[in-house]
């Protein structure tokens, strides 16, 4: 076990010398362990992160790693059909999992004197998952996700604006260019035995991190984790992934019109931006939140407040840490607003900050906002522990937990310009506008508003 | 191999809800601090008794209004300086109103707390509303209420408000109002609501976090000293249902692939003595991943991605809903597969396993709700709006568990009414329509959208 923190009461004293304490080891099979301890209150999280997510699926089995995450509830060896969620709801927890284009995540808070009952529900589906699976369970679950997919996307306005802004953003062979919850074609082909060989080749030590963060006593926790996880095999190896290096720009502007059945237009503007956890991502999630973080932001102050064209305005970044990040702005047009005056409205305010850049007040603003929110997030046994899987996943450093208000505060107008001026180019915008089905201009008039036509 | 013996819990370490203070000030704003010495950072919540359910007929949404112009302007700054200067302190103010309140919230680094506290006590007290900045929040809430209509989840829970009141209920309407109140709103309707309603006895100011008691104490009298004095008037609560009996309403959406689903009758008021057990019972009937409702629509028959029910705790009686999303096609099989839910609970007592299960998860996430000072000001907020004893969160664990399976049984039997149920449905009437109307639930009427 290495000492990656400082192990102290952690949180007096200044903001700017808050740390948390951060240890990891690993075990023989190669799980990756990190714990961070606090004993503020009698609750302890544990997360697990697998190196797995929608861009490691082939083509023709999109939504698997989602599938996936829905089968691990579905009971392991030695744990049945949803006592997952039985026992740790009797044991006074929460929990969930989630998934990703790059990874999923499995997690419990649970009061701190039942770890022991939260690792060994996570070990046993780890290292016992196969032996359980039938194919009934499969069934009821792939209508499930049929019907999670019906009411997350297909019935819920711009509920497609993740696979079309994949699609139209990554070229046809890139892992990241295919929906995350799949096409229910692929979702209905899925068989008993794609999910155990997916299983067998994701789903183990190796490709995982394991975090407990709270109210727990390092030895004990070292134990636990040694007893459950330390005989489950490691895996043979994954596939890797093909190329995901992108050029740091389209190269052209990309534009797609949606007609869905929604009542307001909806602009999605991506641009190419660096990946997470790079020098310069914090540049570009420092200009993120310029243009579209809360009532101050450069897009709402402009749009919403001034010209009262839009309903609501915001930008956010995709937080990618392979081939490319994403920096997506997102504005809802008033309902006198026509489409193309949406669109140009848009356009004129990246033309602005492109040409004439950021003030350093702004840049204030900006962390300013992104500090309090760490601050407050951390505050969650869940949120460090799945922070710390983040960081132990991505870069082998869960400590980087403690260096993020060092990176964004080191930001300035100067390295947000720059980021601006190398991204926010003509060549490198990409456009997704939804339209309402009904009663709006002919497409031709649309293309030719945005200059495309 | 993962050994097969399931680890058991080792002893209970105990918890405390953080200590707080409550006081009334001289100027007579009621005071409730916390400090919870975790992270350098400090929730500042102020509840003022002006929640929507004090909209007089024909101005509902104009608390819901006021609240959001109080800080578009101030005597010294308007409302683009006021989000500058909170924002550079790196917080920003959530205002808005619900039934019960209108609260005002800041979050910020323990740092910066006085100077964003005292900016916060000199907007709110001078608040100018600015026609203007009105007639924004007007249009955008005029926006909000038009994409309702191609939003099923959020026009599912607004007919289902509508068709289960009576119009003379202020809960028939969505608490922000409706298209026709909202457009008659004007600065003066905002102007006469905030001298109204926000006195300093009708205002509570709840701080909890990386602070003193002594240093709260001095920070908030100095920042509220110009709050305006004097109370506002008690309101009474119409909660009455809009018919007696059963009746089914289809919003059609032709080609939805998917029903949203409302089925439901008045409720409870949140200070009703039935509280915890009508709590459990709820638990087990659909409030818990693993009750009743959820394991039949979505683990046994894959119908759903989710189905839950809960009572809406407000002053007056808050609807009691069971809501889900379900398949077009099996709409009236789901249906179905409810109202037996509903009976069944009613019918017998549930299972020493089902109470467990939802007692020993009530009790056992208690301090895991608690982890951060928003969601700490927020429990207090609620001690403060429902009138609630000042050791409810003291003794809430031991009134979880002393709920028996006789005291559900009773609750179902006293607290749900299958005969007064009333279904909503966003979906397509041509597939739905006939196979519902065979299920009893009462006379269909299908609305266009």
């Amino acid at each position: 076990m290495s000492a990656e923190g400082v192990p102290v009461c952690l949180y007096g004293g200044q903001f700017t010398r808050m740390r948390i304490p951060v240890e990891t080891f690993h075990l023989d099979n190669g799980l990756y362990v990190t714990l961070s301890e606090d004993h503020t209150a009698p609750i302890v999280a544990v997360n697990l992160w697998y190196h797995v997510g929608s861009a490691n699926e082939r083509a023709g089995r999109t939504g698997f790693a989602h599938l996936f995450e829905h089968m691990l509830f579905q009971g392991s060896k030695h744990v049945g059909v949803n006592e997952h969620f039985d026992l740790i709801q009797r044991a006074g927890g929460t929990l969930n999992g989630s998934t990703w284009l790059e990874r999923t995540n499995y997690f419990e808070t649970v009061p701190s004197n039942e770890l022991a009952l939260a690792l060994w529900l996570e070990a046993d589906r780890m290292g016992e998952l196969l032996p359980a699976m039938t194919q009934e369970k499969l069934d009821t679950q792939r209508d499930v996700v049929k019907n999670e997919r019906r009411w997350a996307v297909d019935n819920q306005p711009y509920g497609t604006m993740l696979e079309k802004m994949q699609e139209l953003v990554f070229p046809a062979s890139h892992p990241f260019q295919h929906s995350l919850i799949g096409s229910m074609e692929d979702l209905s082909a899925a068989s008993l035995d794609d999910i155990a060989e997916f299983f067998a080749t994701y789903y183990s030590p190796d490709n995982a991190v394991l975090s407990i963060a709270g109210d727990f006593d390092l030895g004990e926790a070292q134990k636990l984790v040694t007893e459950y996880f330390g005989p489950i095999p490691n895996g043979k190896g994954k596939p890797p992934l093909p190329a995901m290096n992108l050029p740091s720009v389209f190269g052209s502007s990309l534009r797609e019109v949606v007609h869905d059945n929604v009542t307001l237009p909806r602009l999605f503007m991506a641009f190419r931006s660096p990946v997470f956890g790079s020098e310069e991502y914090y540049a570009a999630s420092v200009a993120s939140a310029i243009l579209g973080m809360r009532r101050g932001s450069r897009l709402h102050r402009s749009l919403v407040r001034e010209r009262q064209v839009a309903a609501d305005a915001g930008a956010f970044t995709f937080d990618l840490a392979k081939g490319t990040d994403l920096l997506v702005v997102d504005v809802t047009a008033r309902p006198e607003t026509p489409v193309a005056q949406l669109e140009e409205e848009v356009e004129r305010e990246i033309e602005l900050v492109y040409r004439e850049g950021v003030a350093e007040s702004e840049v204030k603003r900006a962390t300013a906002l992104i500090e309090t929110d760490l601050v407050a997030s951390l505050q969650s046994a869940g949120e460090r522990a799945d922070r710390l899987s983040m960081f132990a996943t991505y870069f082998k450093r869960p400590d980087l937990i403690n260096e993020q208000a060092d990176r964004y505060r080191s930001v300035t107008a100067e390295k947000v310009n720059e980021f601006i001026s190398g991204r926010f180019g003509e060549d490198n915008r990409a456009s997704l506008l939804y339209v309402p089905n009904e009663g709006v201009e002919s497409e031709s008039a649309l293309a030719a508003a945005a200059g495309t036509g | 191999m993962v050994t097969s013996l399931r680890p058991k819990p080792g002893p209970t370490r105990s918890y405390q809800f953080p200590d707080f203070s409550d006081e009334t000030l001289p100027s007579g704003i009621r005071l409730v601090i916390a400090p919870v010495a975790k992270l350098p950072v400090t929730t500042v919540l102020v509840v003022v008794d002006a929640g929507s359910s004090n909209d007089p007929a024909g101005k509902e949404g104009i608390a819901a209004l006021t609240a959001g112009t109080l800080l578009e302007g101030s005597e010294r700054f308007d409302g683009a300086e006021l989000a500058e200067k909170f924002e550079q302190l790196g917080t920003s103010v959530e205002s808005g109103a619900d039934w019960d309140s209108a609260f005002i919230k800041i979050t910020t680094l323990s740092d910066r707390l006085e100077e964003a506290t005292k900016l916060l006590g000199e907007a709110l007290s001078s608040p100018t509303f600015p026609a203007r900045e009105v007639e924004r929040l007007k249009a955008e809430r005029l926006a909000e209420i038009l994409q309702l209509e191609t939003e099923p989840r959020g026009l599912a829970d607004e007919k289902f408000a509508e068709f289960l009141y009576s119009e003379e209920s202020r809960y028939s309407k969505p608490d922000e109002g409706t298209t026709e109140s909202v457009s008659a709103l004007s600065r003066k309707d905002v102007d006469e609501f905030y001298r109204a309603r926000y006195r300093a006895r009708s205002t509570t100011v709840i701080v909890a976090g990386d602070i003193s008691k002594g240093s709260s104490r001095a920070l908030i009298t100095r920042a509220f000293k110009n709050w305006p004095s004097g109370s506002a008037k008690p309101q009474s609560l119409v909660a009455t249902a809009r018919t007696a009996g059963r009746s089914v309403h289809v919003v059609n959406k032709p080609e939805a692939s998917q029903s949203e689903l409302r089925i439901g009758h008045v409720g409870l008021p949140r200070n009703h003595p039935d509280f915890f057990p009508t709590l459990l019972m709820n638990a087990v009937l659909g409030g818990l991943f693993g009750s009743r409702i959820n394991l039949n629509l979505r683990e046994a028959h894959g119908y759903t991605y989710g189905a839950s029910s809960f009572y809406d705790w407000r002053r007056g009686s808050g609807p009691f809903v069971v809501s889900t999303a379900v398949q077009s096609e099996v709409t009236a099989p789901a249906l179905r597969e409810i109202l037996l839910e509903i009976d069944r609970i009613r019918s017998g007592r549930i299972s020493e396993e089902e109470l467990s299960l939802a007692r020993d998860y009530l009790d056992g996430v208690f301090p895991i709700r608690y982890e951060t000072t928003a969601a700490i000001a927020s429990a207090l907020a609620t001690l403060v709006i429902y009138d609630l004893p000042s050791d409810y969160y003291g003794s809430y664990r031991k009134n979880i568990r002393a709920v028996t399976a006789d005291a559900v049984l009773r609750a179902a039997k006293s607290h749900l009414h299958p005969e007064q149920l009333q279904t909503v449905m966003v979906g397509d009437a041509q597939v739905i329509a006939d196979s519902v109307a065979e299920l009893g639930l009462g006379d269909l009427h299908v609305h266009s959208s």
